[in-house]
């Protein structure tokens, strides 16, 4: 069937094979299917690129499919909250504490009985459940909000569950979620526009450390932390630049070349750290940081202002490059290019875009952006520049992607996600966890499992990324 | 969708063409990726030497840049550039040096048992790094790329370590069952990525990323808690040392590391090249490795060999992990345990060019820059990191036999093969 839509003796086309399975396979035909949409009718760009059609894996049948996933995943989450707080129940009052002492606006704490909150939030799971189960069977999809609903109310009832007796301090939970997610959001944003250009980007990690360790030093020298950022977004841009170089010229396996490296620069950040920065710490390895900046009236609003907006500089530079990415990748003609080549690259050569170009220039742009989110480490969070100081968070970056489906947005919201995660354990480990940390640590990695295996919802990434485009 | 479009094409299982595009060729070809892993193994010898003379070479070139002497030199390099020169030379060759004489042959000992300890710190280095290597390169030849031997050597040292320090057995059977253990908790680590990859289609690679932290957190979690790995009375995240009668035995005596995994290993060689080139079961690895798609209309099953293979490479990996846990690091171990042999296994795939001897060889060079690397720290204060710089820019010259031959000049096997693409695109471009 491919080969009847791209033609004899296509290279990319017809190349799918089932064994690549959701991640590629069936996004050959999809693809194409979504570019015509695209052309025509801009209007439905955005659900065009979502993928969540409803199309079996083998690209052949077309009828509607019944997903029964979010029901049984819903009765799975259900069952774990029956067990977890009215079986595994804990007695005592949970306290939520919304606003710090120094708040303009003082809200009152929340306080809520520990098991009575389990009771209440268990029997909403389950009305939930049998909601969702009722719509599949009356061949209707399960709605996004009602997994939203859903998964605020599991997370109430496990927070509450978690500080029983205990005072939570909601706004530093929420405060360090941001701050955690800011790399893994910059380096989400980068991986996307690589993946949608159609080149595999492994190297997440190595263009935020080199990020990190560019930024650190370069700030130091000059004395001023906007030269680091820059040097951060050149230093992104190299890696991304042998990465382009490697895959796009030489056809070198994408991934094999990002995997290879992040050793790399590992190696080299590491080599160069022991060998110059820490002899001479004040002189290399010193750089000034960022301040917060509290944008007027807006960083008084209760719950949000302190998380969103008392903030530096680079958090706000990031809320720009979120809007900024969805909207190029989506509304203009740069974005169309772009997932024009990762979707189809035989296509857009055939219209006159030059793929291989294309590829280099915004794969170069990703390195940027991404590098960009490393500088946070060393001008934001941490005062210098450490061995492996990024510690695999380029590869939760990675999964951020996969898990928000290509998409900018999504994938910010699934950064947002794994930074709560992890920021939800360094709170819990404070008031005294009943979970075990690993656990909690463990959790955007499994979800990304989840999501990848297809459990969560279909997950499919643009149809040529990873495939080096050579003419025929 | 495409098994209709597929006509077999005839191409020889091993590879051997250096061009990666079929130029002119209508039938479907396969996957990029299959044919990319078949140059990486299609090329030459030469290339893989020139790629580690050409790696040393960067490598001494970082060295100089970042020497003491060195910068104080060139400080003046117009007036006297003889000094700079002899200060590179003092610094590179002093860390070549070191290098070598950590790993091969200590010219400094007092006597040749003495002066060849440094081979024997090779052959253990080795040791893991041959066997994880032969995993990552088997999986390699099916076409899947196996990034998560830490996960699975992780969880394959535990389940070694648990059994060979919880029940006291006789001598043989002891090691044995440790042994067997081992492999099975890395087939088992292994096997959820072909299994995720067969049933649903997940890229093996980020599934096998994703499943390395999870067995992190994972048996980090069970080495902190008391009754599980945890050495009894201890709050060290630590294992008990293992028994004696659960630990390979030693080859040379106890002045050296050496020990009997290195037997171990060249037993999963040989295993692994009758697999590969005697076995029927090989033959369809390296069928679906070649082209999935021509292997299934050719009657093979393509998801079971994808579960099977990822179980065999990760026991092989879970072999790197016991000769860690039962050979070289036996007074129990925490959770730094895989020491990064997981990823420098792929290096040592790429290196060996996935085959059998070729990852046996690459192997032990690997293992001689970590002992080398070692002593150089020590000797020359250079850090060992280094070695992590030279062994992927090796791998990176490797993957692209193209770079090399422009920077040695050398002359392209394929030439003809590679300029016709171009023309045609040319031509097509005219039109």
């Amino acid at each position: 069937m491919s080969s009847q839509l791209s033609g004899p003796g296509s290279t990319a086309g017809a190349t799918d094979l089932a064994g690549d399975g959701n991640l590629a396979g069936a996004g050959n035909l999809a693809g194409a299917g979504n570019l015509a949409v695209e052309v025509s009718d801009p209007a439905t760009v955005s659900s065009a690129t979502q993928h969540d059609r409803p199309d079996s894996s083998n690209g052949l049948a077309r009828t509607i499919v019944k997903s029964w996933k979010a029901p049984i995943a819903f009765g799975i989450f259900t069952l774990i909250a029956l067990v977890l707080f009215i079986v595994l129940g804990r007695d005592g009052i949970s306290t939520f504490q919304l606003s710090n002492s120094n708040d303009l606006i003082q809200l009152p704490v929340v306080e809520t009985p520990t098991r009575l909150a389990g009771v209440i939030t268990t029997i909403l799971l389950a009305a939930i459940t049998v909601l969702a189960w009722l719509r599949v069977r009356a061949n209707r999809r399960v709605p996004l909000w009602l997994t939203s609903i859903f998964g605020v109310l599991f997370l109430f009832g496990f927070l509450a569950w978690a500080a029983a007796g205990q005072t939570l301090p909601v706004p530093g939970l929420l405060v360090g979620t941001v701050s955690l997610s800011v790399p893994l959001i910059f380096g989400a944003m980068g991986g996307v526009i690589s993946e949608r250009v159609g080149v595999v980007n492994v190297a997440i990690e190595g263009q935020l450390l080199a990020g990190a360790f560019a930024s650190a030093v370069v700030a130091t020298i000059t004395g001023s932390p906007y030269v680091g950022l820059i040097a951060a977004m050149v230093a992104g841009m190299l890696v991304s630049f042998v990465l382009a170089a490697f895959a796009i010229k030489y056809f070198v396996d994408q991934v094999i070349v990002g995997v290879v490296l992040n050793v790399l620069v590992v190696g080299l950040t590491n080599f160069l750290y022991s060998q110059v920065l820490s002899k001479n710490a004040e002189l290399l390895n010193t750089p000034p940081r960022f301040d917060r900046i509290a944008i007027p009236v807006l960083s008084e609003i209760p719950i949000i202002g302190p998380t969103l907006f008392r903030q530096t500089i680079v958090v706000y530079l990031m809320y720009i490059a979120v809007a900024a990415v969805y909207f190029g990748l989506f509304h203009t003609k740069w974005g169309l290019r772009v997932r024009a080549v990762g979707e189809h690259p035989q296509a857009a050569d055939t219209v006159g875009i030059n793929v291989n170009s294309t590829r280099f220039r915004n794969v170069l742009l990703a390195g940027a952006i991404t590098g960009f989110g490393g500088a946070y480490f060393t001008l934001v969070s941490v005062p210098s520049f450490n061995r492996e100081m990024t510690a695999g968070l380029g590869y939760i970056a990675l999964a951020a992607v996969i898990f928000g489906q290509w998409d900018p947005i999504r994938a910010t919201l699934a950064a947002l996600l794994f930074g709560f995660a992890s920021n939800l354990q360094n709170v819990l480990g404070i008031i005294g966890s009943p979970v075990p940390s690993e656990f909690m640590l463990m959790l955007p990695y499994v979800l990304t499992i989840f999501a990848v295996a297809g459990l969560v919802g279909r997950s499919r990434g643009p149809a040529a990324s990873g495939r080096p485009y050579i003419k025929s | 969708m495409s098994d209709t479009a597929v006509a077999a094409t005839p191409q020889s299982p091993s590879g051997g063409s250096s061009t990666p595009a079929p130029a002119g060729t209508p039938v479907a070809p396969a996957p990029r990726s299959n044919q990319i892993l078949r140059d990486i193994l299609g090329g030459s010898v030469v290339i893989s030497i020139l790629a580690v003379v050409l790696a040393l070479v960067a490598g001494g070139i970082l060295i100089a840049l970042t020497d003491e002497d060195v910068q104080t030199a060139s400080g003046y390099f117009f007036s006297r550039p003889g000094d700079t020169l002899q200060a590179i030379w003092i610094a590179v060759s002093g860390a070549y040096s070191a290098l070598f004489q950590g790993s091969v042959y200590n010219f400094g000992a007092v006597d040749f048992a003495k002066g060849i300890k440094p081979l024997t710190d090779t052959l253990t280095f080795a040791t893991p790094l041959i066997a994880a290597g032969l995993g990552v390169g088997l999986a390699f030849r099916a076409g899947m790329f196996n990034i998560g031997g830490q996960g699975q050597m992780l969880i394959a040292a535990a389940a070694a370590g648990w059994v060979g320090y919880s029940f006291p057995l006789p001598y043989g059977i002891h090691l044995v069952l440790a042994v067997l253990a081992g492999i099975a908790g890395g087939a088992l680590w292994g096997g959820i990525v072909g299994l995720l990859k067969a049933r649903t289609g997940a890229h093996e690679v980020i599934v096998t990323i994703m499943l390395n932290y999870v067995a992190v957190y994972l048996v980090s979690y069970m080495l902190r808690t008391p009754g599980l790995l945890q050495a009894p009375g201890s709050n060290n995240p630590k294992t008990p040392a293992m028994l004696p009668t659960a630990v390979y035995p030693d080859l040379l005596g106890s002045s050296y590391n050496l020990h009997a995994g290195l037997l171990v290993s060249v037993a999963a060689t040989v295993f692994v090249w009758w697999l590969l080139s005697r076995s029927s079961l090989g033959f369809k690895f390296r069928a679906v490795g070649v082209n999935p798609n021509a292997a299934r209309v050719a009657g093979i099953d393509v998801k079971r060999s994808y579960v099977t293979v990822m179980l065999i490479s990760g026991g092989l990996v879970g072999l790197a992990a016991v000769a860690q846990v039962l050979g070289t690091v036996t007074s129990g171990f925490s959770s730094g345990i895989d020491a990064g042999i997981g990823f420098d296994a792929i290096t040592v795939a790429l290196l060996g060019r996935s085959r059998p001897w070729g990852i046996f060889v690459a192997g032990i060079l690997f293992g001689a820059f970590k002992a080398g690397g070692f002593s150089m720290q020590a000797g020359e204060g250079i850090p060992v990191d280094i070695v992590l710089v030279v062994q992927s820019l090796i791998v990176l010259f490797i993957a692209a036999p193209p770079l090399v031959r422009a920077v040695f000049r050398l002359p392209t096997p394929g030439v003809t093969g590679k300029k016709k693409p171009v023309r045609l695109a040319k031509a097509v471009a005219a039109k």
